[in-house]
């Protein structure tokens, strides 16, 4: 039996436009990765979750200037805390979040900003957000982390320059 | 006795098993919607938990079980009695080996039971992603791991089926929806790999206290290994259905047989290395291997789009036999009336919807603004909530009559059934969306959180309405099965009749029929966009993280 004709223009009129629909994003999303820079996570390397007290940076939580308008806030997350839970920087900063988790998984999120990122114990994460505009960005834990999993959460508080 | 094909074969073993996966999966929805309409209460600020303990002792432990209920068992259970009863049929062969039917469903049946004790008794409050360090009873991992293993003897004796029924037809395609079911326990074989390795090189003796500890992350990857391609185990086989039962319910033809062929083998290939799509913010890998897991991801949504075309096509094809007319006005022309068409069919708009969505969630560097935000499950229920869920529904709304030789009790109170689930679904799912959007997270006690935002507050009432709206559409659509089985008095008139297609198999190149090669190429994009990760991981773990109890 010989295939009509109007079945195979028919499939070829829909498979085209099937394949260049997702070439298209992903073109798309090429040009936003590399060419605006919006990066995911990558690899930072592996840390002992059980050594944190001792190891450099983890071993002093907190806020560190390291350029002007730039900070670097070492975190670590913990059932069912941030430390810190207050980061305060002035508008117009660069934040590097350097974090890990000292037991299960947790997560950084502040959804202001998108920073978005999992805390594994065991693994460093680094992520990069520009705070402009002065005002209060709660962040937060969002994976379940355990009973009080909604508890968890801090603020970075955004001064204005004066 | 029924007739397939030309022959008569005897089926009722099959029926039988087919049957009895069906009850177990329906006593997990049943548990899976109670504890999703307490979830969603407690997001509308109604906190029932304090009045459910001893039951459900919080609101994680509500969650663990909606998750596993749902996802886990209601669908593994489902498809691992569906597409055996559908291969059989299309095959005209019992199964090759009916004990060992029997024994895996005992097996599947016995590793849910020993799962759910440790579940049921809160001391698995650990969602069903159980991402260690958390850590569960051991006999939680073990009874899933049982359930996988009897997936895999549902696989081989799908295998052994078909082989005897190639012995006989040397020559000739293999029948469409035989062909579909095959391709999904294959797919579904090489996908589990992840989930078998994890259970058994890490968690299990990790919580037998064998090992000392985990290591987070490749935990992570072995899942998703697993967790993407299950989502194509759930998915096929209301593909299944939609391909080679809808076009007839419809009163049409399939649009293109060989065009469905091209689209499950595309998933067969594509469906496994796009796992890391679900770890685009997770540390410890590096984002040329994430970028390469989205692209790929971008790949599967050809035969996605291939489906979708083919099925609307054959949709289409019915409508206007039925005197349909114009670009889309012919969509009013479908056989509304049949609450088992009219539930696959609602299923479908709501997956359209879904497809969108997850498109975004796949992109990369927009994932960042909805990772772990209630956007999720938003689009979640969409996919395997709907999508899957209420064409399974659907599905039932002709299969237990036609097992139990009863009619369906009440046709108008399914076709409520299917209509609620269409609006409660909509209402709900936007609800959740939207609260996503707004930085609301997942897998979160709400109406308990320290952070809860105004402006969520004007939305959270709609994901309780949404979700009791869905959940009455289940109690209605329990009552009206229930009743089906104990109080129809009517014969029923159903027949398993596959559609036939405009272009049919005779079209099918014969080699889509050489499976060897497909697998070959699956494994070998596995390999690629695993291998060079994994080795480094299993390679360097220190599996130094301690287990903990955190609930
Ligand atoms: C009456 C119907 C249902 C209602 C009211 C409901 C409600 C909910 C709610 C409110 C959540 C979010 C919980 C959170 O993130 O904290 C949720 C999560 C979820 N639901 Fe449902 N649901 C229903 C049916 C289903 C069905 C039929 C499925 C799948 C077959 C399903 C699968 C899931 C999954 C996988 C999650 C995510 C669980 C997790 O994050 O661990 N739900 N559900
Ligand atoms: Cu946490
Ligand atoms: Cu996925």
């Amino acid at each position: 039996m010989r295939r009509g004709t109007t079945i195979y223009l028919y499939e070829l009129a829909w498979i085209l436009p099937s394949i260049a629909i997702p070439v298209g994003m992903l073109v798309a999303l090429i040009v936003t990765a590399f060419g605006a820079g919006i990066h995911v996570p990558g690899d930072e390397g592996r840390v002992d979750p059980t050594k944190l007290a001792v190891t450099s940076p983890f071993d002093q939580p907190g806020v560190f200037e390291v350029g002007p308008g730039r900070y670097e806030a070492r975190m670590v997350a913990g059932t069912w805390f941030f430390a810190p839970n207050e980061i305060r920087v002035p508008a117009g900063s660069t934040v590097t979040f350097v974090a890990t988790s000292k037991d299960v998984v947790h997560g950084l999120f502040i959804p202001k900003v998108n920073v978005n990122v999992m805390l594994l114990p065991g693994w460093v994460a680094r992520v990069v957000a520009r705070f402009d505009r002065p005002g209060e960005y709660p962040f937060l834990c969002h994976e379940y982390c355990g009973i009080a999993h909604h508890t968890m959460w801090g603020k970075v508080i955004v001064e204005p320059r004066s | 006795m029924r007739t397939s094909g030309g022959r008569t074969t005897d089926l009722a073993s099959e029926n039988r098993l087919t049957g009895a996966y069906l009850v177990v999966a329906l006593v997990a929805l049943f548990g899976g919607v109670l504890t999703g309409l307490f979830q969603a209460l407690e997001h509308a600020g109604l906190d029932l938990y304090p009045w459910l303990t001893p039951f459900i002792q919080s609101y994680y432990h509500g969650l663990s079980l909606h998750g596993v209920l749902n996802v886990l068992v209601w669908t593994t259970f489902f498809i691992c009695g569906f597409l055996p009863f559908v291969t059989a049929q299309a095959l005209g062969l019992p199964l090759k080996s009916r004990p060992l039917g029997w024994v895996t469903f005992w097996l599947m049946t016995g590793g849910l039971v020993l799962a759910a004790i440790p579940l049921v008794g809160n001391v698995a409050t650990v969602l069903f992603t159980f991402y260690p360090p958390m850590k569960a009873h051991w006999a939680f991992y073990v009874g899933l791991t049982l359930v996988v293993v009897g997936t895999w003897l549902v696989a081989l004796n799908l295998v052994l089926t078909h082989r005897a029924w190639r012995a006989k037809n040397p020559l000739a395609r293999t029948p469409l929806p035989a062909f579909m079911s095959l391709v999904t326990f294959v797919l579904w074989t090489i996908a589990s790999l992840g989930l078998a390795a994890e259970m058994l090189f890490m968690l299990i003796p990790w919580s037998l206290g064998l090992v000392g500890g985990t290591d987070a992350l490749l935990a992570r990857v072995l899942f998703w290994f697993t967790g993407h391609p299950i989502v194509y185990f759930w998915l096929l086989p209301a593909y299944v259905s939609w391909y080679t039962l809808v076009p007839r319910q419809a009163g049409g033809r399939l649009f293109s047989d060989p065009l469905a062929r091209v689209s499950f083998i595309l998933f067969l290939i594509l469906s496994t290395p796009v796992g890391f799509h679900h770890q685009f913010t997770d540390p410890g890998i590096p984002e040329g291997w994430k970028l390469v897991h989205a692209f790929l991801t971008f790949a599967v949504f050809f035969p996605s789009l291939l489906t979708f075309f083919n099925v609307v096509a054959s949709l289409e094809s019915g409508a206007r036999a039925r005197g349909g007319k114009g670009w889309v006005a012919w969509f009013g022309k479908l056989p509304w009336g049949d609450p088992s068409l009219a539930a696959q069919v609602l299923a479908m708009l709501l997956f359209a919807f879904g497809g969108v969505g997850g498109l975004i969630n796949a992109s990369f560097n927009l994932n960042l603004v909805v990772h772990n935000t209630s956007w999720i499950p938003g689009h979640l229920h969409l996919t395997v909530g709907t999508a899957v869920t209420l064409t399974f529904i659907g599905i039932t709304y002709w299969l237990v009559p036609y097992l139990s030789g009863r009619a369906l009790w009440s046709r108008r109170l399914a076709l409520v059934q299917v209509w609620f689930w269409f609006f409660g679904m909509a209402i709900f799912s936007n609800a959740l969306h939207r609260l996503g959007l707004m930085g609301m997270p997942r897998r979160t006690m709400i109406g308990a959180s320290v952070y809860l935002q105004p402006e969520w507050r004007s939305v959270l009432p709609l994901v309780g309405i949404g979700g009791t709206i869905l959940f009455v559409s289940t109690i209605l659509y329990f009552v009206n099965i229930g009743l089906t089985v104990v109080a129809s008095r009517e014969p029923a008139a159903v027949e398993v009749a596959f559609a036939e297609a405009l272009s049919g198999p005779e079209h099918a190149p014969a080699i889509l029929d050489r499976w060897g090669l497909w697998v070959a190429m699956a494994v070998v994009l596995v390999v690629i966009a695993y291998g060079p990760t994994l080795a480094r991981l299993v390679s360097t773990t220190p599996l130094n993280a301690p287990g903990l109890r955190v609930w």
